[in-house]
């Protein structure tokens, strides 16, 4: 395969494409498939063919259009207009939508483009997601697929793409943000043994609860997750690259299956790429459920198929990883942004965001915000304008209370932070992470000792076991955090909890254990009033917590709310 | 080091045994595809029970404590057979946000079981997940493999009790 080639295919492509006038494309991501969009598509070719309208309009299933909330999405091109909650059971939906092609939109289903939703994103990682079809190569070739990968191996040596990605400024998307520029040169200055090869591993076990947006990636896109691999492989000299993705994502499993066969077909992945030297093939590996597997050491463990349990670095896995060769393990996210950067060049990346971090990121937004999905915008949007003008705020006119970023590992940050940049080093600051980019808003019915204890009780039944702080402290931080949620708590629980989170996060072996603590110094800091509420008033003051009576007679008669129901 | 005797047989006749005969082969019987023969053996038959863990560990080269031991560290894993049905509640951040917990009280009062639970019929398996990753469709439940979002307990509870009926309306059948 060489360029000339690739441009070829995409030619043939423009030209299959070319035949017909409208275009409708529809979200098959599993949000909208959940929402049976594959019915919709059936309806919509269907009710095409039967008005004589197959020369002249393509149904064609893309990735995810953003906006699960509304689903099923779809877009009717080259008008680009969006249409919403389309149902496949609806006939006069399926009717309208093709009326809509030759005349004026459906005004009913119409979803405006020009919504802040869709206008104030920026779009790098999911620039074809919602444009291409993820189970056609071609169609990504027709994107400017691969061009990234032809060039990088005809024209640039291994060092000049690692310099293109220190220049970008690209940081890891998994959410340490460590500089992938400088991790790609450790691997490609360490020696494989002899005999042994090095790796490149991607890490797709997407374990955070509320984050969704790998799964978007691989389901919309994974092609160029793929071409990513292939151009950080022939940076650092490896041959071989995992995929270790969580076996939750079945479609994303799916589509990842029939891209690295498709890529394999076409020589863009496998032995001498593009009639060079270079070599590189790929695996998939599931997950089995494992958090602690999104650690890299475990990782690799569960690669090596073995428990998931991570070993002290260093060692970093860029020295001694995969079978005790050198390895590269960055994010699904991380792996999107390369082939444009190589297209682009590192300047023009790092001309996106702010002075630290730079680019775009990805966040799924979901809880209690209207316009639920997945963004993409450039670092440093202030939170205000990530949840009000692009999430459309909080529903039914309740009041913001706070916002939760990166998972069990993040902190939660209150209402007096909505002005602040969200890019790595702000998010630290305030006692979160970045992470892998899930972001929560919750509203005046949530209870923050209470989401102080859901996060506790996930990383005490997640934690792998092997170091006695992440084992034994998360278990007796979070039967604090159930006396305090049940009004047993006593006040010097609470130095007793802010001690045990110190030994945690200092003495742990893993991210896991280390970064346990922070939703609950997080909701220490700045919800302290409500923990003294549940102890001192035994009282919760959104009424989640079902309250046991106080000893002491006399006191205020407690809340026993049940649990609150999605409004 | 790969030895060089033959490979053992399955432990029965049953023919799913080939699929995972299947899988070892493609790995060439190496330790490290023991996560992925899992997974066949657990699509295969539902579940994974000692007759199972104990062949592979032979065929695989592997002591039985190292099978067992990575069979039980990952939560997917179930040494357990399920009910015919399987109802799996996302307790994902955004689910649990927005009452995931009123869910599985709903089914907890209607069918009796809790999470991790099959109902004494062997008709409905109830589980739970970390996060399924539909969180923009909040609070989601897996009801046999297909994702619903914005479920309603009441929804849930309808749709667990129509498959415990299921089997009441087939007992009926099977006794005159």
């Amino acid at each position: 395969m060489t360029i000339e080639e690739l441009r070829e295919i995409a030619q043939k492509e423009r030209e299959k494409q070319g035949q017909y006038q409208h275009h409708i494309h529809v979200c098959t991501a599993a949000a909208c498939l959940s929402q049976r969009s594959d019915q919709v598509k059936d309806a919509l070719e269907k009710e095409v063919q039967a008005r004589g309208l197959g020369d002249s309009c393509q149904v064609k299933s893309v990735g995810c259009l953003g906006l699960c909330a509304s689903g099923p999405l779809l877009t009717v091109e080259p008008k680009g207009q969006l249409y919403q909650n389309v149902q496949p059971d609806r006939p006069e939906d399926i009717s309208a939508i093709v009326d809509s092609l030759a005349g004026p939109p459906a005004e009913k289903l119409a979803l405006s483009p020009e919504l802040p939703f869709f206008k104030e994103q920026k779009k790098i990682v999911l620039e074809n997601s919602g444009k291409i079809d993820p189970e056609r190569i071609e169609d990504y070739i027709l994107a400017g697929g691969y061009e990234a990968l032809l060039t990088a191996l005809t024209e640039m040596r291994p060092i000049e793409v690692i310099e293109q990605i220190t220049r970008s400024g690209l940081r890891g998307r998994g959410g340490a943000g460590y500089p992938t520029g400088l991790k790609w040169g450790t691997v490609a200055k360490a020696t494989a043994p002899l005999g042994g090869t090095k790796y490149a591993i991607c890490n797709a076990d997407e374990g955070d609860p509320g984050a969704f947006m790998d799964r978007s990636v691989l389901e919309s896109d994974p092609q160029r997750v793929l071409e990513g691999m292939a151009i950080a492989a022939y940076a650092v000299g490896a041959t071989r690259g995992f995929i270790y993705v969580r076996a939750e994502y079945p479609l994303a499993i799916k589509r990842l299956r029939t891209a690295i066969k498709q890529a394999e077909t076409l020589g863009l992945l496998g032995n001498s790429i593009a009639d060079t030297t270079f070599s590189f093939k790929v695996e998939l590996r599931l997950g089995a459920g494992a958090f602690v597997c999104g650690e890299e050491t475990a990782l690799i463990a569960s690669v090596e198929g073995k428990r998931g349990n991570p070993r002290p670095r260093p060692p970093y896995p860029a020295q001694e990883g995969l079978w005790g060769s050198p390895t590269l393990i960055n994010n699904v996210e991380t792996y999107a942004n390369v082939a444009p950067i190589i297209r682009n060049g590192g300047e023009w990346y790092a001309s996106i965001g702010t002075e630290k971090s730079k680019g775009t990121k990805v966040f799924a937004l979901a809880g209690r915000v209207k316009n639920t999905g997945l963004i993409e915008v450039p670092m440093g949007m202030r939170l205000r304008d990530i949840i009000f003008k692009l999430g459309g705020g909080i529903p039914d006119d309740r009041k913001f209370k706070a916002a939760q970023t990166g998972g069990p590992s993040g902190g939660c940050i209150p209402e007096q932070f909505l002005d602040m940049a969200v890019d790595y080093e702000h998010l630290a600051e305030v006692g979160s992470i970045m992470g892998s980019g899930g972001l929560i808003v919750m509203d005046e019915s949530s209870c923050m000792p209470d989401v102080a204890k859901y996060f506790m009780d996930f990383c005490s039944t997640e934690s792998c076991g092997k170091c006695i702080p992440c084992r034994v402290g998360t278990v007796h931080m979070h039967e604090i955090l159930r006396r305090v949620t049940s009004g047993e708590a006593k006040p010097e629980d609470i130095s007793l909890l802010e001690r045990l989170c110190e030994t945690v996060k200092n003495t742990s072996l893993c991210g896991l254990g280390q970064s346990s603590p922070n939703p609950v110094q997080t909701t220490l800091k700045y919800f302290r009033d409500e923990y003294a509420a549940h102890i001192d008033e035994h009282k919760c003051p959104a009424g989640v917590c079902e309250m046991k009576k106080p000893e002491s007679p006399g006191s205020e008669e407690p809340k026993t709310k049940p649990a609150e129901v999605g409004a | 080091m790969q030895l060089k005797s033959r490979p053992i047989p399955p432990p029965s006749g049953d023919k799913r045994w080939r699929i995972v005969e299947g899988t070892m082969r493609r790995h060439g019987y190496q330790s490290h595809a023991l996560i992925e023969v899992l997974h066949t053996v657990q699509e295969s038959f539902g579940y994974l029970d000692d007759v199972a863990l104990r062949w592979l560990a032979q065929a695989m080269r592997l002591p039985y404590s190292k099978v067992y031991g990575v069979a039980t560290f990952y939560q997917f894993f179930t040494l357990k057979p399920q009910g015919e049905h399987t109802c799996v509640v996302c307790t994902g951040t955004a689910c649990y946000i927005k009452g995931s917990t009123a869910l599985l009280n709903a089914i907890e009062t209607s069918i009796k079981i809790k999470p991790g639970e099959t109902s004494a019929d062997k008709k409905v398996s109830l589980l739970t997940a970390r996060c399924v990753g539909s969180c923009g469709l909040a609070p989601a439940v897996v009801f046999d493999g297909a994702v619903a979002g914005k479920v309603t307990p009441a929804q849930v509870a309808e749709r667990v009790e129509g498959w415990a009926k299921e089997e009441a309306k087939a007992v009926a059948v099977g006794e005159p």
